[in-house]
């Protein structure tokens, strides 16, 4: 059982946890992720260690409501217990020093893409953070990514928060200006890491990106998570999660992702309309 | 008791035939999770122990892997003393509940047994079964004997039967014992490999609860190699040896075109949703795809499970596609056996060449090749080739692939000095010690894919050489 010290709301569907890990706060590394049970029956869901305190040895999860299992952990309070917490998972992310880095966050990516933004400036690498999102409810971690770039860009599909338009209008724009970008990490949706990945190729910006498959068990085990990586087969839950963007099979990452939609469609709809049955 | 067994000569003995297992209809069976086979009743029993012609020199002691004294609880087991008869298979078999039900007896005990020569042999496994359900089944528990502590601590990493077995025995031996489990709950390959229907889940857990009651500390959720390391272990924990328990556990895929459409998992992968995360349960939260139409890829007891379970989880039809032929197949007979009253279809000698998919991304065949049986190869088994324009399509809408295992490189890698051979399977000596002074390894990820008698053999070996080790 691991303790939740802390809970705090981001934004709709979005929660920040700080869960009591010992073991995992001592080994993580960045880039590194744990899978997780909130409760006895629940799913295990892959999430990226956002922050650890080794200190008070706890870990940061930033947990986005999508189905049945993770919206029941948003029932669970400061207090209370996550059944299972296991990792760190998968392989550190790599830092070197570039130069100049854009750090792309689209969504709940940017959870994914602070502790690296963190540990690419401690490299000595100048920081340009873009956060996108689809409406200003959505952005979040704004202040605290932006505590750790030299430039933060905001901008929205409807433009209600910083600039109208994707992440890659602001990558493009950022890449004409007189900044030479030097590298490209990025975490979000697939669909805009690829577009993001397409945008750096011809420019030969190295992207890393951070992918998210279905996953099991995390320890390489099941093969749930194979992805295809310049032509060959890699488990992204041991081979990554951290991959060259322009070596990834992006369409066919899509599309497996789409194999449980009518499972989790199905299970969440049918949790959210007993929790309000339960609440009247 | 009504029988009087040491009365019968060895020709009475001799005119018994060998009882029948009761077991659940094949038809009512495939559509539950429930055990297939029923265990002996008392008086059944008796009667297949007395069978047992107490060899002065028994062959089948020889042919099990720990060694267990099989004419001597079989004839505790004809005396009607079945306690006893437990306590004596558990002196040398600290799973006897798991083993009767799991272990390939037909090409060990019994393949040695006495009668083969002009009958059958005796069911040992089953025997072996049936006392400790017995035992299982009494509410008078043994209490763990009081051991003197030795003040020693051992790490063993993986709670499947290798690592269950050797904290077992060391914890008799008085040592601190903890077991770290990457997995959320305890049993390794009993819980999250092998079926419900063969292998019950309550009785994997009445022995993770029975090792508990020795003092056994089990730490789920660590995964050794990440969360901590083997050096951290012995350096920073103090642990003074290691078990290496781990299992193979990494996944071999076909390599064909195809592989990567939504509806084809790993056996890894299906059976641990199915059993681990209990996906056919509807109260689970973890989906399982349901196919109408399921090819399973293999021969094995790791095809025969997924393939029985996908009967289960509501198919239509579920097929085995395998290379080579029927004989050639690993699988245990009782399991294939148990598959075909299950109406399992068996696709022989055919091998895919390529996974189809429709318009969505979704699995709708598998274009196959028929093989024919040529020369031996290297298993000594004859190797299949293909024959030329034989390629036909099985329409399906699921594909597991149960061609086997290999050697998962998550702890290997993250161990400085371990010794592995050029599979990536660790190498360890007649002690089972490794490369590393106090660090031995055993089971799966030292043989390459086995027996679950056989990694708890290694089990307890390892415990008798870790003790000699800290007691130098």
């Amino acid at each position: 059982m691991f303790e939740i010290v802390n809970k705090e709301t981001l934004g709709p569907n979005v929660t920040r946890y700080e869960i009591k890990a010992q073991r995992v706060a001592k080994s993580r590394l960045c880039g590194q992720f744990v899978i997780v049970r909130g409760l006895e029956h629940s799913e295990r869901i892959p999430l990226t260690i956002a922050d650890v305190n080794t200190e008070t040895g706890t870990i940061t999860l930033i947990v986005q409501t999508v189905g049945k299992s993770t919206l029941e952990m948003t029932t669970l309070q400061k207090g209370g217990y996550f059944a299972d917490v296991a990792g760190p998972l998968g392989q550190p992310s790599h830092i070197a020093k570039y130069g100049t880095v854009a750090v792309i966050g689209g969504g709940l990516g940017t959870a994914v893409v602070y502790p690296q933004a963190v540990a690419l400036r401690q490299a000595g690498n100048r920081i340009v953070s873009i956060i996108g999102a689809r409406t200003k409810e959505l952005v979040i971690l704004e202040q605290l990514l932006g505590s750790v770039s030299d430039q933060l860009i905001v901008i929205t599909d409807d433009g209600s928060s910083g600039k109208k338009g994707l992440v890659t209008d602001a990558l493009r724009e950022l890449t004409q200006s007189d900044n030479k970008v030097d590298a490209v990490y990025c975490a979000g949706p697939v669909i805009m890491m690829k577009a993001v990945a397409e945008l750096t190729r011809p420019m030969n910006i190295p992207t890393i990106v951070s992918l998210n498959p279905v996953m099991v068990d995390g320890t390489g085990m099941c093969g749930g998570c194979r992805v295809t990586i310049d032509g060959k087969r890699k488990f992204a839950c041991v081979d990554g999660p951290e991959f060259d963007g322009h070596k990834v099979d992006f369409n066919e990452l899509m599309d497996r992702l789409k194999t449980y939609k009518g499972h989790e469609g199905k299970k969440y709809e049918e949790h959210k309309c007993k929790l309000l049955q339960g609440n009247k | 008791m009504s029988s009087e067994p040491d009365k019968l000569t060895a020709k009475e003995r001799m005119a018994i035939p060998r009882q029948q297992m009761p077991q659940r209809d094949g038809i009512e069976r495939s559509r539950d999770f429930k055990e297939v086979n029923l265990g002996l009743a008392e008086q059944v029993a008796i009667r297949e122990a007395q069978r047992c012609l107490q060899c002065k020199n028994p062959k089948c002691v020889e042919g099990c892997p720990v060694g267990i004294d099989i004419p001597g609880f079989a004839k505790l087991i004809a005396d009607g003393d079945f306690l006893a008869a437990a306590e004596l298979v558990r002196k040398d078999n600290d799973l006897p509940a798991v083993t009767g039900r799991v272990c390939p007896q037909e090409i060990q005990c019994e393949a040695c047994c006495i009668r083969c020569k002009s009958d059958t042999p005796v069911a040992v496994g089953w025997l072996e079964r049936f006392v400790a359900d017995y035992q299982m089944g009494q509410s008078k528990k043994t209490k763990p004997t009081a051991v003197k502590k030795t003040g020693k601590k051992v790490a063993c990493i993986g709670s499947g039967p290798a690592g269950i077995t050797c904290a077992g025995q060391l914890a008799k031996l008085g040592y601190d014992v903890t077991i770290f489990e990457a997995f959320h709950k305890a049993g390794g390959v009993l819980v999250y490999g092998i079926p419900e229907f063969r292998m019950p889940k309550k009785i994997v857990d009445a022995e993770i609860r029975n090792l508990k009651a020795q003092g056994v500390d089990i730490e789920t959720n660590v995964i050794v190699g990440r969360t901590v390391t083997i050096p951290q272990l012995m350096n920073d924990e103090k642990f003074d040896a290691v078990f290496i328990a781990v299992g193979a556990g990494l996944p071999e895929f076909m390599n064909i075109p195809g592989e990567n459409f939504k509806g084809i998992y790993s056996a890894n992968e299906y059976l641990t949703r199915a059993n681990l995360m209990e996906a056919y349960n509807p109260e689970s939260d973890t989906p399982i795809i349901r196919g109408k139409r399921v090819c399973v890829i293999g021969g094995g007891n790791t095809a025969m499970d997924a393939v029985r379970t996908s009967k289960r989880l509501g198919a239509d039809e579920s097929i085995i596609v395998y290379r080579r032929s029927a004989k050639e197949m690993p699988a245990r007979v009782e399991e294939v056996h148990h598959a075909e009253e299950e109406t399992i279809r068996f696709e022989m000698l055919t091998a895919p060449v390529e996974v189809l998919g429709d318009k969505d991304g979704w699995v709708c065949g598998m274009r196959c090749i028929r093989m024919q049986l040529g020369e031996p190869d290297t298993s000594g088994r004859r190797r299949p080739v293909p024959i030329p324009g034989s390629e036909f399509v099985i329409d399906c809408d699921l594909v597991i692939v149960a061609i086997g295992i290999g050697a998962n490189p998550l702890l290997t890698k993250t161990t400085p000095g371990l010794k592995l051979n050029k599979w990536g399977y660790i190498e360890a000596d007649e002690n089972l010690m490794t490369s590393i002074p106090g660090v031995f390894a055993g089971g799966d990820i030292v043989r390459g894919a086995a027996t679950v008698i056989l990694a708890m053999g290694d089990g307890k070996k390892a415990a008798q050489n870790i003790h000699k080790y800290l007691s130098r």
